[in-house]
């Protein structure tokens, strides 16, 4: 029982914290038609941003300081690089953020070298929330689910309640119309390029302290949050919202299990021979597993149903 | 109406490919040094990987993420052949391994693609990132066959030796990897020229179009697809002769964005691009990297740069600048390009000592001292790092300027060509 409890409650903040990524890169993808492979980086640009100005100054205020700064470079990166290749196409788009990985992660390295850095919570959030049947369940994961509940609340007002949010809303079905009634539709583009930019350094700033912050974990999250993407349907934010705790839960529950094949079968009286490949495919636990499961979800979702849970458009 | 004339070999190819083959035949005289070898070998693998890549990006439309699976699987079952004469359970000539590689490749292929070639576009190129994403996590959960964390060894030097050749010289393994890429690239020529590769041309440029005129386009998709992989399963089968080892990395999604890479740098459209992105990127990787450890960051950039400026890739600057000298307009371009070039080597040199002087700083312990390109500089002092920014900029400006002389004559070199090429179809 206490089992099930703590992981429901790490699986959802993780959850929470991929929709944090996924929100971003669904908007982008819905408005400009562009699957952004650099997305994942600013995550990990956040958190190094997160951790650098936690250094120098606080923990609370780099958690405004990193998002705004991957923003801008965020907006510069659309203005400068892909509103450049747009004439070149889709193709060109995506592999234009392909590049973008390589370089962010190549920066990364060069500036705070190969190895993970010290990336702690403050003291306020360090220790347990509460404690059921025993076991304990940390603020910080409290405090990340709170971040991302807050962040999941503002996107939704910000996109049906003000202004912007409208413009936004109607650039992504209609934008030659957004056009021609006077607004300035690629302006939106940068600003919610920026925007998704932003959400995902917050994540990465949140989520740094959480897990590792190293040059790996871009290359780590990236399909996770692809796997989300598409799980939930391209461009639907609330397909993205429930893909990512279903995959937040999958992950965390599917590593703490050693169910397997051949364990099931045993009550049978089946047992494969040792050393051969029936033997360690039945032997396979679902722990072991676990890293296949998202990928094995994602083709399967492709394969079955190609718009995903909630999407509204076959890819 | 004009006629369509059918010239299957004409003697500018012949001469095109006999040289290719010339080159690789006398390339070890030239560069005796082992490491060239060594290079050159890589190269080869890397040509056939790249070109097989291309028969998907380049000829069909296909974007794969996933494309290392194949040269990947390849690899292991190639090498699990090599341990099976090894122990006398296989009775195959060690030089027809890429074979095996390439046969058991092709069959993934066709399992996998069955699958995911049904959907072009972006539903295949993010099925293939998960497929691969998949089959790298699958390799360190299956050691029986992937050989875990270490990977699977073996020793090319077994089974019978016609002529004395028993692939232990470095030499003996680089003309087999000659022989085959000459083989392969080749076969994967004679494809693109296929009723099969033209085809392929037409599913990618309008699909729609190709199945009103009644081919199903997912049947092409797939033989291409299956094509592709048995290909590169072949160069999986050369890298498995070659290191003797194979592991968990050959599949990971690191050798599927190389891949990608190498082929678009040297430009997807036309033949012979790829060859020319698996010669720089093998350059890039396996001699430049012994320099300095930003090789990546270079290669990165440079790719940014092919995507932003030239989506053609080296092989279509290649050819624009040969349309040119074919209309004996090149010379007036040799000026511009030079004062270009100049300003831009020293931009360069600015951006290259500011990039390895920060790498020197940020490393920790890092000694007081290092060489820029034979010249002793002190990082931790202001000098050298306002010498560089100076380069920098000043080259970057510099480029600037003539950058615009370039595009004029160039402008008025191809209208020149405009007007000559538009007086031949006149008359």
């Amino acid at each position: 029982m206490e089992f099930l409890v703590i992981q429901t409650l790490n699986g959802l903040s993780y959850g929470l914290l991929l929709f944090l990524l996924s929100a971003g890169l669904t908007l982008i993808f819905s408005m400009m038609g562009v699957l952004n492979f650099a997305h994942a980086s600013f995550y990990m640009v956040g958190a190094y941003f997160g951790y650098q100005i936690t250094r120098w100054i606080g923990f609370w205020p780099a958690l405004i300081a990193a998002p705004l700064l991957v923003g801008a470079i965020g907006m510069l990166v659309e203005r400068y690089g892909l509103r450049r290749v747009h004439k070149h196409g889709h193709v060109a788009e995506l592999l234009f953020t392909f590049g973008l990985a390589y370089i962010i992660e190549e920066a990364i390295h060069l500036v705070w070298g190969r190895a993970a850095v010290e990336f702690n919570p403050p003291p306020v959030l360090d220790g347990p929330l509460f404690t059921v049947f025993g076991s304990s369940f940390p603020i910080y994961r409290g405090f990340m689910a709170a971040v991302a509940i807050a962040m999941l609340v503002a996107i939704y007002l910000g996109l049906t309640r003000t202004r912007v949010g409208l413009v936004i809303q109607a650039a992504l079905t209609h934008p030659q119309t957004v056009e021609a009634l006077g607004h300035n539709v690629p302006r939106v583009f940068m600003l919610t390029f920026g925007g998704g930019s932003a959400l995902a350094a917050l994540a990465g700033a949140v989520g740094g302290p959480a897990f590792v912050t190293d040059p790996g974990m871009a290359a780590a999250i990236g399909p996770i949050v692809f796997v989300v993407v598409v799980v939930g349907g391209m461009g639907s934010l609330a397909g993205a919202f429930l893909a990512s705790l279903l995959i937040g839960l999958l992950q965390t529950f599917s590593v703490s299990l050693n169910w397997s094949l051949g364990g099931l079968l045993k009550p049978l009286g089946v047992a494969p021979v040792d050393g051969t490949f029936l033997a360690e495919m039945l032997n396979l636990t679902l722990a072991q597993a676990a890293p296949m499961l998202p990928y094995l979800i994602m083709v399967l979702m492709l394969v079955v149903r190609p718009r995903g849970l909630m999407g509204t458009r076959e890819t | 109406m004009s006629t369509l004339r059918f010239k299957p070999v004409t003697a500018g190819r012949w001469f095109v490919w006999g040289t290719f083959a010339f080159v690789l035949l006398v390339l070890p005289l030239v560069f005796r040094q082992g490491f060239a070898l060594t290079l050159m070998s890589q190269m080869g693998i890397m040509i056939i990987f790249a070109l097989s890549y291309n028969l998907l990006l380049g000829h069909t439309g296909l974007l794969s993420f996933g494309h290392a699976v194949y040269m990947g699987l390849g690899a292991y079952f190639a090498i699990h052949a090599l341990n099976l004469i090894g122990q006398g359970r296989l009775g195959i000539p060690v030089a027809l391994l890429p074979l095996v590689g390439g046969l058991f490749a092709a069959l993934f292929g066709a399992l996998i693609g069955w699958v995911t070639t049904r959907k072009a576009g972006v539903a295949f190129a993010m099925i293939s990132l998960g497929i691969g994403e998949m089959v790298h996590a699958m390799s360190l959960m299956f050691p029986a066959f992937f050989g875990g964390e270490g990977g699977v060894t073996s020793n090319r030097m077994v089974g019978p030796a016609p002529l004395g050749i028993t692939y232990g010289p470095a030499i003996q393994v680089y003309y087999l990897i000659a022989l085959w890429t000459l083989l392969s690239m080749a076969a994967m020529f004679a494809l693109t020229r296929t009723p099969l590769g033209r085809i392929a041309n037409a599913v990618r440029d309008n699909e729609e179009r190709a199945a009103f005129v009644g081919y199903s386009t997912e049947r092409v998709r797939l033989l291409m697809f299956v094509l592709s992989a048995f290909f590169a399963g072949i160069a999986g089968g050369l890298a498995a002769i070659n290191y003797e080892i194979v592991t968990a990395e050959t599949v990971s999604t690191l050798r599927s964005g190389a891949v990608l890479l190498a082929a678009y740098i040297g430009g997807v459209g036309f033949f012979f691009g790829p060859v020319i992105g698996a010669v720089v990127f093998t350059f890039f990787q396996t001699a430049l990297s012994g320099f300095t450890k930003a090789w990546l960051l270079y290669l990165g950039l440079l790719f940014i740069a092919i995507v932003m400026f030239a989506p053609g890739g080296f092989a279509m600057i290649l050819m624009q600048n040969l349309r040119v000298w074919k209309f004996g307009l090149l010379g007036r371009l040799i000026r511009p390009y030079g004062w270009a070039l100049a300003p831009g080597l020293l931009a360069l040199a600015g951006f290259v000592g500011i990039v390895e002087m920060t790498y020197h700083v940020s490393a920790t312990g890092a000694p007081r001292e290092m060489t820029l390109g034979g010249i002793p500089v002190a990082p931790f002092s202001a000098t050298p790092w306002l010498v560089c920014g100076v380069l920098l900029i000043a080259g970057a400006a510099l480029v600037a300027v003539a950058w615009r002389r370039v595009r004029a004559e160039w402008d008025e070199v191809q209208r020149e060509i405009e007007a000559k090429t538009s007086m031949l179809a006149g008359a």
